[in-house]
């Protein structure tokens, strides 16, 4: 009886995810009439308007993993070290981006950081690129900080700084070439989720008008029949493989530190 | 932990190394949000108002936000009971543990598939013209929408958000489930319950708090959700988040001060939702460590 109930579930589970993926490769493949093909995804990758897209969201994505790797692990180490009593509150503002839902804060953003206000950044489109990615890093802040803290609980990171100074070492030096090399993993995991959000990021790209692969996705759905599917195939590879990374990330550091 | 004696010991040289981030923070994290907040409150003159809130009384806005809180509790409870016993399965049911490391990094990867491409997957398999659509229709003659199903629909876009919830729940629940002792069950075995009594009695009520606040989780993750509702239905279904679109984009409401009062309501449904979540998360920590 509790056999059954459990396999049940379990299948109608997985029927319930792999429809919907066998729904979506089958659809790519029918472009062209009576013969599976790849016309769709041939169709998606010689257009000029995918390659731009597909670019700019690439490029935002590294920049915002930059960013982020820079806002969030001085910040996380110096609270282990320096100001433990500090953890409760810079945790609980990392979660924020989690309560509050992504159009409000890109709405606070368009309203706080328009053309007449004291800080101007929608004004150019470069001024909106750097909005966008500073949108992207809070994103991705609960996920980033929290992959960070957590590899810094595996290390003694007040015997290695002090270890470093003994040797001269400043902090740039300690951040750089002790710290930063010791929670890569980490980090990484952290990189890698980064990326698999951004990429396919919809709302503060389209609010904030900037040509990245979301909108573009979302206007190619709304206008052509095989594409889109194509689309979602090759979105969902993407993010197959930076969880692939991730995992792959988690094995190799714990790999080293159970030889070291 | 020893602290190395250095000058930068003194106190605002120690703040220093956290002030990029609360800058950060302060800039386009809560400063947005309050600007939001604020202007709830305010009358385009800048004055204190409630009409902004009051005014959200209309029929419009109230059925964008019920529709919406619809669809964010049915899709967040039916990924609760599909995914709990999916991951019961996986867990205690002794049943299939061979497929759990596989359902766990599926998950992974089906937890963050959402948006444009989510919608597009499903407009593919069980759309107006999807693979199973037109396959009920050509070889059983069964047609789905005369049995009242429309994916570009409430019930279509619940449906689809299932997609990332049921994943997102096992992956929460499946360590409250491995917290669950095996002397416990024994125990209980002992004094001669059964199975299902185990469950009723024990197991079920230690859970209930994991449950209950990842349902919380699961209807704030819902609730926020932008861009599969629109990639799904275009502006034509009337939920919160699609209308706040639509305002930003081109003040629909006809009043700004309204579209924050919009915008706050939401926030204060996502964080009355969060808080739940993280209090029932901290009872159910008494038990499960």
């Amino acid at each position: 009886m509790t056999r059954l109930f459990a396999w049940g579930a379990l299948l109608t589970g997985i029927v319930f995810f792999l429809l919907p993926l066998y729904g979506m490769t089958e659809f790519s493949l029918r472009m062209r009439r009576g013969v599976y093909s790849l016309d769709a995804y041939r169709a998606v990758l010689v257009d000029p308007q995918f390659q731009a897209t597909f670019g700019y969201s690439v490029v935002m994505a590294l920049f915002t993993i930059a960013f982020g790797i820079l806002l969030v692990v001085p910040t996380a180490y110096w609270v282990r070290l320096k100001m433990p009593e500090l953890r409760p509150v810079v945790e609980f503002i990392t979660l924020l981006p989690l309560v509050i839902p992504a159009i409000v804060i890109v709405f606070g953003y368009i309203r706080l950081y328009n053309t007449s206000s004291w800080l101007p950044l929608t004004g150019s489109a470069m001024g909106t690129n750097i909005l966008l990615m500073f949108g992207y890093a809070t994103l991705a802040l609960p996920y980033m900080y929290r992959a960070v803290d957590t590899g810094l609980r595996t290390i003694d990171v007040g015997t290695l700084t002090e270890a470093a100074q003994s040797l001269g070492a400043g902090w740039g030096t300690i951040l750089s070439r002790i710290i930063l090399p010791n929670v890569l993993g980490a980090v990484l995991s952290g990189a890698f989720l980064t990326f698999a959000i951004v990429i396919g990021e919809f709302t503060m790209a389209a609010l904030l008008n900037r040509p990245a692969f979301g909108p573009y996705m979302q206007i190619l759905g709304a206008n052509r029949a095989y594409e889109p599917s194509a689309l979602a195939v090759i979105a969902f590879a993407i993010t197959w493989a930076c969880m692939g990374l991730i995992q792959l990330v988690t094995r190799f550091s714990k790999h080293e530190r159970a030889k070291a | 932990m020893a602290k190395p004696v250095t000058l930068s010991q003194h106190l605002p040289l120690r703040w220093l190394g956290v002030l990029p981030f609360f800058a950060f923070a302060v800039l386009f994290l809560i400063l947005p949000t309050l600007y939001i907040v604020i202007g709830a409150f305010r009358t385009p003159q800048g004055d204190f108002t409630l009409d902004n809130i009051i005014g959200l009384n209309t029929p419009t806005i109230r059925n964008a936000y019920w529709i919406s809180v619809k669809i964010s509790f049915w899709s967040a409870l039916l990924g609760c009971v599909i995914g709990f016993a999916m991951a019961a399965a996986i867990t205690v049911g002794n049943t299939a543990k061979g497929l759990r490391n596989p359902l766990m990094t599926f998950s992974g990867v089906a937890s963050n598939f959402a948006g444009v491409p989510l919608a597009f997957a499903f407009i593919a398999t069980v759309g107006p013209a999807g693979i199973i659509t037109l396959y009920l229709r050509t070889e059983f003659g069964i047609n789905l929408r005369a049995y009242g199903w429309n994916l570009l629909s409430a019930w279509g876009l619940t449906v689809t958000y299932l997609f990332f919830q049921i994943p997102l729940m096992i992956l929460i629940i499946t360590p409250a489930l491995d917290g669950l002792k095996r002397e416990w069950r024994e125990a209980a075995a002992i004094l001669g319950a059964t199975g299902p009594q185990y469950w009723r009695m024990v197991g079920f009520p230690i859970l209930l708090p994991s449950i209950l606040g990842t349902m919380a989780l699961l209807f704030a993750n819902a609730f926020g959700a932008v861009a599969t509702a629109i990639a799904l239905t275009g502006p034509s279904l009337n939920i919160a988040p699609i209308l706040l679109f639509a305002q930003i984009r081109g003040d629909v409401l006809g009043s700004p001060n309204l579209g924050y009062a919009l915008a706050f309501g939401m926030i204060v449904i996502t964080g009355l939702a969060n808080a739940l979540y993280i209090w029932l998360r901290a009872r159910s920590e008494r038990w499960l460590k």
